[in-house]
């Protein structure tokens, strides 16, 4: 389980980034608060932390370009 | 404002000025019906480009039906039908809405920070001789720091020198400073006010309290509460929802009018199609329920209680039972000499200096009790052969006569007739060359508080129960003084554990019960109750890492307060639900009958959501009780 902070201009976009991250491979659980900006990630047994978030990354972008993760 | 909300701030104002001009030009002379188009164009993409940009990446990466979405279609529509002030107007109010909320919601995460103005930024460890500054992450548990006036106590630990005055109102919301001396223990997160101070660290900032309530409330608002996940459920069919109504709209009634051989009328229908998108969009609901909650437990930790996620918030309303533990919760969980009597032939003061005496060398709780009371130093050599003998007391020369103090069976050994009897809690008996001298009782104190809170909460009409593992005697007193509903004594952990199931399987449905304790061995029961509710203060680590809320000063009557608070938010967010779809669903059905432009599109979009964030930002501002 890690958390980071992130950065979204708003809450719909921030759930959109929640779901992304979830669908995300070698991610268990996500959650997206966006009142204070931070992404709880819980990931999958063995996952690779550094790769997977690099797509959790990708994959939020896809949803809201306009989003950033502190990696 | 930040760099982008000054770039979306200048965006408007520019886009605003441009639309003006654009309308006066339209109103004063007679141009050219393109160029007028080409003239109106100019403030819409000043003010819609980002937009625009977004709706169009959204259908690429197949994510439509968002917000961008439906006001990039709305607005595009609204001008390709030639109504290009609307269009125009639609996205500027938009992006004004947008505006008013990113700010809201900074405010309320800065006035939640400031709240939480307790991480500390370095320590001040000693190094050859001078004092450097570290980061407090590097300093590990038993290293020397100093805290000079003005500073915050980094990392929890015992005073080694040094006396001062801490301000822990960050932490327990007491406004009253207190007094802290070498011994005393410290927590992270206090204020030091007056003195400097040497720490000798007990934990390492991890694991200390200041990091520890960071970390909670941070993490809080990542626990969703029920009515958060039913707005997120809703907006994820609600949107898609909404256009296939639109498309219908746009579609149907035209589709209708030419095979009853009517007129078609499809540009009055597209015209309505685009109002209903402008209505539908969601984000009143999106933002003001999370905020809601977020400034709810904002206002808790203000009042020094921790709350670890909008769900407990919500459920704490609910809160039909509390069922308390009794030492340490309603009751200090320290022992006080109680009461002192002496026998005729001696005074008080010398009753508990000799029983003072006696007790100098033990550790034990009743002893460390009788010696609080007694209040002086003990000289060293005048006590002397001391024995303890287990099961009874101790005995020791004081004075040149020897002094036992014990339970009965000490005083039959040493022959005292015992003459009175007294019946609260542990009774020390004392004699003096064999001769009975007095009794001394030992209780644990009630908390000068817990009386307000089981006062606030039958206001509150909830049932309130103490279970302990005291005997039935003490129990009873404590749950009579207090007035609580249930009292049951003589139970073991497992016990605890039993009881709190029975009566969640008695509550009614939609009902919650907390359970109050401090104890390891609350721990159970904690993660068992709906609502687990850990004294943070006197509470182990394994009871507030199993709570759901912490209350920091370790008085009951907060959890009045707390159910306050939550109440109120609940208030707050059930008006936002309320008054939100309310307002969209009247504009909706006025819309598809025509009876709605698209200036009542965007009150129904935008003005709804400035009310509900203004609405929001009230669960910040619940006020406590003055106490």
């Amino acid at each position: 389980m890690k958390t980071y902070d992130i950065d979204v201009d708003c809450a719909a976009c921030a759930l959109k980034m929640e779901d992304a991250a979830r669908n995300t491979n070698g991610v268990k659980d996500a959650q997206v608060s966006f009142m204070t900006l931070k992404m709880k990630v819980d990931f999958a047994d063995g996952a690779d932390e550094k790769s997977v978030m690099k797509q959790v990354l990708k994959n939020c972008k896809k949803v809201e370009n306009d989003c950033d993760i502190y990696i | 404002m930040t760099r982008k909300q000054k770039q979306v701030l200048i965006r408007i104002i520019t886009s605003a000025v441009l639309l003006a001009v654009a309308i006066i030009l339209d109103k004063t002379i007679s141009i050219n019906k393109y160029l007028m188009a080409a003239i109106y164009l100019v403030p819409y993409f000043v003010i819609g480009y980002d937009i625009l940009k977004k709706a169009a990446l959204g259908i690429f990466h197949g994510q439509v039906f968002d917000e961008n979405f439906l006001m990039a279609v709305a607005t595009v529509g609204a001008i390709g039908l030639g109504d290009f002030k609307e269009g125009v107007a639609v996205m500027l109010f938009y992006q004004i809405g947008e505006l008013f909320q990113s700010i809201a919601v900074g405010k309320s995460r800065k006035s939640i920070s400031a709240l939480m103005d307790i991480r500390p930024d370095y320590a001040n460890v000693e190094k050859d001789g001078h004092l450097v500054r570290v980061d407090p992450s590097e300093v590990e548990a038993g290293t020397v720091i100093t805290v000079n006036p003005g500073e915050k106590v980094p990392i929890d630990g015992v005073i080694e020198s040094g006396e001062t005055t801490l301000n822990t109102s960050a932490l327990t919301g007491e406004s009253l400073p207190r007094d802290a001396k070498t011994g005393d223990e410290v927590i992270s997160g206090s204020v030091n006010m007056t003195g400097v101070i040497r720490i000798r660290t007990t934990k390492s900032f991890g694991e200390s309290t200041a990091s520890k309530i960071l970390d909670l409330v941070e993490n809080s608002s990542m626990k969703k509460s029920r009515s958060e996940n039913f707005i997120t459920k809703f907006a994820r069919y609600y949107t898609p929802i909404v256009c296939a109504g639109a498309l219908i709209l746009a579609a149907v009634p035209p589709v209708f009018n030419v095979i009853a051989g009517n007129p078609s009328a499809w540009q009055v229908w597209l015209t309505r199609a685009f109002t209903f998108l402008v209505i539908s969009c969601p984000c009143a609901l999106v933002i003001s329920i999370p905020m809601s909650f977020f400034g709810g437990i904002g206002c808790a930790s203000k009042n020094g209680i921790l709350v670890k996620g909008s769900n407990y918030l919500e459920a704490l309303s609910k809160t039909k039972y509390v069922v308390f533990d009794k030492t340490g919760t309603l009751t200090k969980g320290v022992f006080e000499v109680t009461g002192v009597y002496p026998e005729s032939n001696i005074t008080k003061d010398d009753l508990l200096r000799l029983a003072a005496f006696a007790e100098s060398a033990s550790s034990h709780p009743i002893s460390q009790s009788i010696r609080a009371a007694y209040g002086k130093e003990i000289p060293q050599n005048d006590a002397i052969d001391i024995k303890e003998i287990a099961g009874h007391g101790v005995s020791a020369t004081v004075d040149g006569s020897t002094v036992c103090a014990g339970n009965k069976k000490l005083m039959a050994l040493c022959g005292a007739q015992i003459t009175s009897e007294h019946n609260d809690g542990t009774v020390v008996y004392v004699a003096k060359d064999g001769k009975y001298i007095g009794c001394i009782t030992i209780s644990d104190v009630v908390k000068p508080d817990s009386k307000r809170a089981m006062n606030a909460l039958k206001a509150a009409g909830i049932k309130t129960v103490m279970l302990t593992g005291d005997s039935k005697a003490t129990a009873d007193k404590v749950a009579a003084d207090l007035g609580i509903d249930t009292a049951k004594s003589e139970l073991l952990p497992a016990d605890k554990v039993s009881e709190v199931e029975k009566l969640l399987s008695e509550k009614q449905k939609g009902e919650a019960l907390a359970f109050v304790g401090d104890g390891i061995n609350d721990a159970p029961v904690l993660s068992r109750a709906d609502i687990g509710i850990a004294m943070g203060a006197l509470g182990s680590d394994a009871a507030i890492e199993a709570a759901d809320v912490v209350l920091m000063d370790d008085k009951p009557s907060k959890i009045a307060l707390a159910m306050k608070i939550s109440g109120k938010t609940l208030k707050i967010v059930k008006e936002n639900i309320a008054f939100a779809l309310a307002v969209k669903l009247v504009c909706l059905v006025l819309g598809a009958i025509g009876k709605a432009n698209m200036w009542i599109a965007i009150f129904a979009d935008v003005g709804v959501m400035v009310l509900a964030v203004i609405n929001a930002t009230r669960a910040l501002k619940i006020k406590s009780d003055p106490q």
